[in-house]
């Protein structure tokens, strides 16, 4: 088999590299518009509600002290040139530096992601392979029919009936945060058993996409030539579908991997935030409801990168999976 | 090798990756799990601290678990003494306050507490660098000095009576927190104070974990672990109540009805100065007119909102105090009556027109009320409001906003208004009533100006003579009555579901803003076990 050197890799990452400068530094400055622009006041987010009994004095030297008096494009310079130098600033609705906010954050929300991820890809690709093989079958007008409507169904909605199912009725699993509420060791089994509603949550409401796409794939696939061939030759079905049919229809489900990643981020949003799960989704809308400049730019652009990165991998992935694909074209 | 097992083969090696540095984040902690027993406890409140520290204002109305006051309140909301050894010396001119400092107190640390650091915390929240929204309560406190490492003296700019009630605001440690940022520091999410308890975890957006202080000065408590998860939705919170996550929970009173004959759970109603009031603003020609403010005032029907909105926990508020507050005017309760309301506006010159809505030389009797967007509780008060008012002729448009839109329309446009302090009449009735505070912030909404409540108020809070300011108290709720800028609705209950394991459980009467200080274990320290 014919695959692409590393060196066209390099290529296309650096490529992508490049013109991912602009596109951040053009994200965050819509981002500084944005939240300038809509009508939250940051001083009167931060006071919350001592904000209501204070005084003018104090509101107006609040504004001072935190920077929010200037126009806005001023404090996205002042932002990109510190940010640029390392240093993120900091978080004026959680009372702590940026970077120590998405260290405590990060891990957590892409362990939550990976599984749903993970989970959604595998279990999409096995129902899709079985509902493709038969067509209109049992399993096929089901799994078909429950897909539609788990589209439909927004993820809150499915964590809340996981939680009633799982936690309340079955008491099988925690129904939300890290650890048991008594306990603060996050230990390997403990973990395990936290993780498994809100990833399991997350996976179903991305599974719809990754299993119609898959179904359809390897279904159009199972009419091409080229299957035909391999079952005239007398190969076993299991070959056929899983050597001949899933390869090829699996192309566009690589593809769709890159997009699905803000889809993913906006889910994990919703999740974290039924599940009381500590990840950076929930720290997000905290940011962007009490206009919290530093943090909402740190935030949106680990949100860019992620897209970006999502993007880069699929094609990556196309390239490897699909010697047609040249990756200089890209 | 084919693509596939590379594919594989990575995908198998992140999934590790991400698994083992998950299980070395692990938090320290004594790895005990959730325990049936009586010596943990784990309740949910709906809403999480923004920050720990007292210099930006956490705890400052007491039962901060993490620090003490140099006073504090009791089950009645009397003073009591913390960390100072009695209640203050105040000088003849009622300017200067002298407390004597508890000696042999140490920070969590092993640091002794001395008198610095009273003079450090309180000098902190006054710097104008320091982001303390709530600096102004501590606005008749000119200087505060030491004398000595056991004596702290205040200087106040003006005679202010209730100012010892602010004074069971926490105590910083100076030695952690001045080497830290105070805006931004490690002291906001790893505080250090001489409390009850000693915080040990705080994930944001999920809980915050507690032990007990074993050399705390008051003894060492029972409950030797707390914890407060945060869980916002109601609903869910409610669930893991059900599920046994957690042992107690605030809860709305529609949800806290189904644990009414659950013999292994008790319902706490806690009364409160929670209140919620329509402003009228002065300068609006319709609610600034002294008959429309006293027939609104008694075409509403209290009792009604109470039931339907309320479910039944809360009362009906005639003013800021609760109907129950030994400040309370007795006598100014105002019963609904629609035919009264009537009549007054009839002989004000306000003629019903065809529609039903009154009018008077041309002006329609009809005003815009606003409330806070997504606040499911004040909407359903103005929509009452709204229908009560219609009933008497007057007709008022309810509109959502957000605090950024409403302000600036609050001169002529009403607002459902809530907020409530305890501790001290002056409290809320200062910044709501008195004519100084118009257009202050988001003091005094109604633009409410009267000459009466004005003098009452000044002379209430400089006096210290218990008699005197509650004469003045009477006088000023009175005159408010006659003149009633706002139409006070209710007072609200907040209802609280726990584990009937423990004796001797209390509610203070509660504040507006109620977090991890309100609820029955505002006192958790004390808690004994049920035999």
């Amino acid at each position: 088999m014919n695959r692409p050197g590393i060196r066209p890799v390099g290529r296309l990452v650096g490529r992508r590299l490049l013109a991912a400068v602009p596109v951040l530094a053009a994200v965050t400055f819509g981002v500084f518009a944005v939240a300038a622009a809509s009508p939250f006041d940051p001083v009167q987010q931060y006071a919350g509600s001592a904000g209501l009994t204070a005084s003018q004095e104090t509101l107006d030297q609040l504004r001072r002290n935190l920077h929010v008096d200037g126009p806005f494009w001023e404090r996205w310079w002042d932002w990109l040139t510190s940010a640029l130098t390392g240093d993120l600033g900091d978080s004026t609705a959680l009372r702590q530096p940026v970077a120590q906010v998405i260290g405590e954050r990060l891990g957590w929300s892409v362990l939550l992601c990976a599984a749903g991820f993970a989970l959604a890809v595998l279990a999409g690709t096995v129902l899709g392979v079985a509902a493709a093989r038969r067509k209109g079958g049992l399993l096929d007008r089901a799994v078909t029919s429950l897909s539609y409507t788990l589209e439909a169904a927004p993820p809150f909605w499915i964590g809340l009936l996981g939680i009633w199912l799982f936690a309340v009725q079955f008491h099988l699993l925690p129904a939300g945060g890290l650890t048991d509420s008594g306990t603060d060791t996050v230990t390997a089994g403990g973990l395990l058993r936290h993780l498994a509603l809100p990833a399991l949550v997350l996976g179903i409401s991305q599974l719809p996409w990754f299993l119609l796409y898959v179904r359809q794939g390897v279904g159009d696939a199972l009419e091409e030539d080229a299957v035909r061939g391999a079952r005239a030759r007398g190969l076993a079905e299991r070959t056929v579908l899983l050597g001949h049919a899933l390869r090829s229809g699996l192309l566009p489900v690589l593809t769709l991997i890159g997009s699905r990643i803000p889809e993913l981020i906006t889910g994990a949003l919703l999740v974290e935030t039924v599940f009381s799960w500590p990840g950076i989704a929930s720290a997000t809308v905290e940011a962007a409801t009490a206009t919290d400049f530093p943090l909402l730019a740190a935030l949106t652009t680990l949100a860019t990168v992620a897209v970006l990165a999502g993007n880069l991998l699929a094609d990556l992935l196309y390239g490897l999976a699909d010697p047609r694909v040249a990756l200089e074209e890209m | 090798m084919t693509a596939r097992t590379v594919r594989t083969a990575t995908a198998t090696a992140t999934a590790a990756v991400v698994l083992l540095s998950a299980a070395a984040c692990s938090a320290p902690g004594d790895g005990d799990g959730p325990g049936g027993g009586t010596d943990t406890l784990t309740v949910g409140v709906a809403q999480e601290p923004e920050t720990l520290s007292p210099l930006l204002g956490y705890g400052k109305e007491g039962n901060s678990k993490i620090f003490d006051g140099l006073l504090a309140h009791d089950a009645k909301m009397h003073l009591k003494p913390a960390l100072a050894t009695g209640l203050p010396k105040v000088s003849e001119d009622g300017r200067t306050y002298t407390f004597d400092l508890r000696k042999g107190v140490t920070f969590s640390d092993g640091k002794p507490f001395t008198a610095k650091d009273v003079v450090y915390t309180y000098e902190t929240i006054l710097d104008k660098k320091t982001n303390n929204a709530s600096k102004g309560e501590l606005d008749a406190l000119d200087s505060v000095r030491a004398e000595g490492e056991h004596r702290v003296v205040f200087h106040l700019k003006y005679p202010y009576a209730p100012f010892a009630e602010r004074t069971v605001l926490p105590i910083a440690s100076q030695a952690v927190a001045s080497k830290t940022d105070v805006n931004t520091g490690s002291y906001n999410t790893r505080p250090v104070g001489t409390g009850p308890y000693i915080l040990t975890g705080w994930r944001k957006g999920e809980k915050l974990t507690f032990k007990a202080n074993p050399h705390y000065w008051g003894g060492k408590p029972k409950i030797k672990r707390f914890t407060v998860a945060v869980i916002e939705d109601d609903d869910v919170r409610a669930t893991r109540l059900r599920s046994g996550d957690l042992d107690g929970a605030i809860l709305p009173p529609n949800l806290a009805k189904a644990y009414k004959n659950d013999s292994g759970k008790r319902t706490f109603s806690a009364k409160t100065a929670d209140y919620r009031a329509v402003t009228l603003p002065t300068d609006n020609p319709v609610t600034g007119d002294k008959a429309v403010r006293r027939a609104l005032d008694l075409a509403v029907d209290r009792e009604a909102i109470v039931k339907s909105v309320l479910n039944g926990a809360g009362k009906p508020a005639y003013g800021p105090l609760p109907t129950d507050s030994r400040w309370f005017a007795k006598g100014t309760e105002r019963p609904h009556d629609l035919a009264r309301a009537k009549k007054i506006l009839d002989d004000a010159g306000w003629k019903p027109g065809k529609d039903g809505i009154r009018h008077k030389d041309g002006r329609r009797a009809s005003f815009t009320l606003w409330y806070f967007s997504g606040d499911k509780l004040r909407q359903d008060h103005a929509l009452a409001y709204a229908s009560d008012a219609k009933k008497a002729g007057i007709d008022i448009k309810v509109q959502a906003g957000s605090r950024e839109v409403i302000r600036p329309k609050l001169k002529h446009d009403a607002m459902l208004m809530g907020n409530g302090f305890p501790a001290d009449p002056d409290f809320d009735l200062y910044p709501t009533l008195h004519s100084s505070q118009i257009g202050d912030g988001w003091n005094n909404l109604a633009y409410y100006h009267d000459k009466t409540v004005d003098e009452q108020l000044d002379t209430a809070r400089r006096s210290r003579d218990e008699k005197v300011r509650k004469a003045a108290y009477d006088k000023a709720q009175r005159a408010l009555e006659k003149n009633p800028g706002y139409t006070f609705l209710t007072h609200i209950d907040h209802v609280y579901v726990i584990d009937d394991k423990w004796q001797g459980l209390t509610t203070q009467v509660e504040p507006h803003d109620h977090g991890i200080g309100a609820g029955p274990w505002w006192n958790v320290q004390d808690w004994q076990p049920k035999k």
